[in-house]
């Protein structure tokens, strides 16, 4: 409650930057949650296949590597929006 | 009907080629610096180099750091490596939050810039090195060879 009240006493300028701040760090979060959740599944699809083949354990490293670094530019791509916006 | 041995007990004692492509990111990464810094030195001025310097910096440390979270706990048990890639990726997000955070009120720092240089680092040395992984593990007698004319002859 004590936070709406200091809300209503923001003049426009103030109103703006809180709203862009807030919509900022939403964005953010929701840009992590994606590719967490990719991450999560493609790590443990590739633990699974390493674990049935310890053989193509080289390959699968590889290929599992790249993907979390490309999942992983989703989440950056957020962040870069996140600090254009809001920081 | 096979069963999957368990994840928890299994580990890789093998080459760790995540450091390999890591390190070859960073190779590739400090060839296209010059250009990333004078083309941000151009549309930024001094702000802009300085930041595009520091954000270079920021995603070849974040690829080193990785690698390393990956080959370290692969050595140990798959459960590990999976565990240490989740969290590594928070710390990870973290540390690129902090580190901008500390420098965001900095005189040098230009945020466009900063930004920019990010994106097109990761994404563009990402797609070079997969152009030259693709070609070795799905063909690998496309593998460009060491010596063309010898290979030629033979």
């Amino acid at each position: 409650m004590e936070a709406f009240s200091m809300l209503a006493q923001l003049t426009g300028d103030e109103e703006k930057a809180a709203q862009a701040a807030s919509s900022a760090g939403f964005a953010y979060g929701l840009a992590a949650i994606g590719p967490g959740i990719g991450i999560g599944y493609l790590v443990g699809k590739s633990v699974e296949a390493m674990a049935r083949q310890p053989e193509a354990a080289g390959m699968v490293r590889t290929t599992m590597f790249l993907g979390i670094a490309f999942t992983e530019a989703l989440a950056l791509i957020g962040f870069v929006v996140f600090i254009l916006i809001g920081l | 009907m096979s069963q999957t041995p368990a994840p928890m007990l299994t580990r890789l004692d093998g080459p760790a080629t995540e450091v390999s492509i890591s390190r070859d990111l960073v190779r590739r990464g400090l060839i296209v610096a010059p250009v990333l810094v004078a083309i941000c030195g151009v549309l930024w001025g001094l702000d802009g180099v300085w930041s595009s310097v520091y954000a270079i910096a920021l995603v070849l440390v974040n690829f080193a750091l990785a690698a390393a979270i990956v080959a370290t706990t692969a050595r140990i048990s798959l459960g590990l490596m999976m565990g240490g890639v989740l969290f590594g990726y928070l710390i990870r997000l973290g540390l690129i939050f902090l580190a901008v955070f500390l420098v965001r009120d900095a005189a040098w720092i230009s945020l466009p810039a900063l930004g920019a240089t990010i994106i097109v680092t990761h994404l563009g040395l990402l797609l070079w090195e997969l152009k030259y992984v693709a070609i070795s593990l799905a063909h690998p007698g496309l593998k460009p060879p060491a010596h063309p004319a010898k290979t030629a002859r033979s």
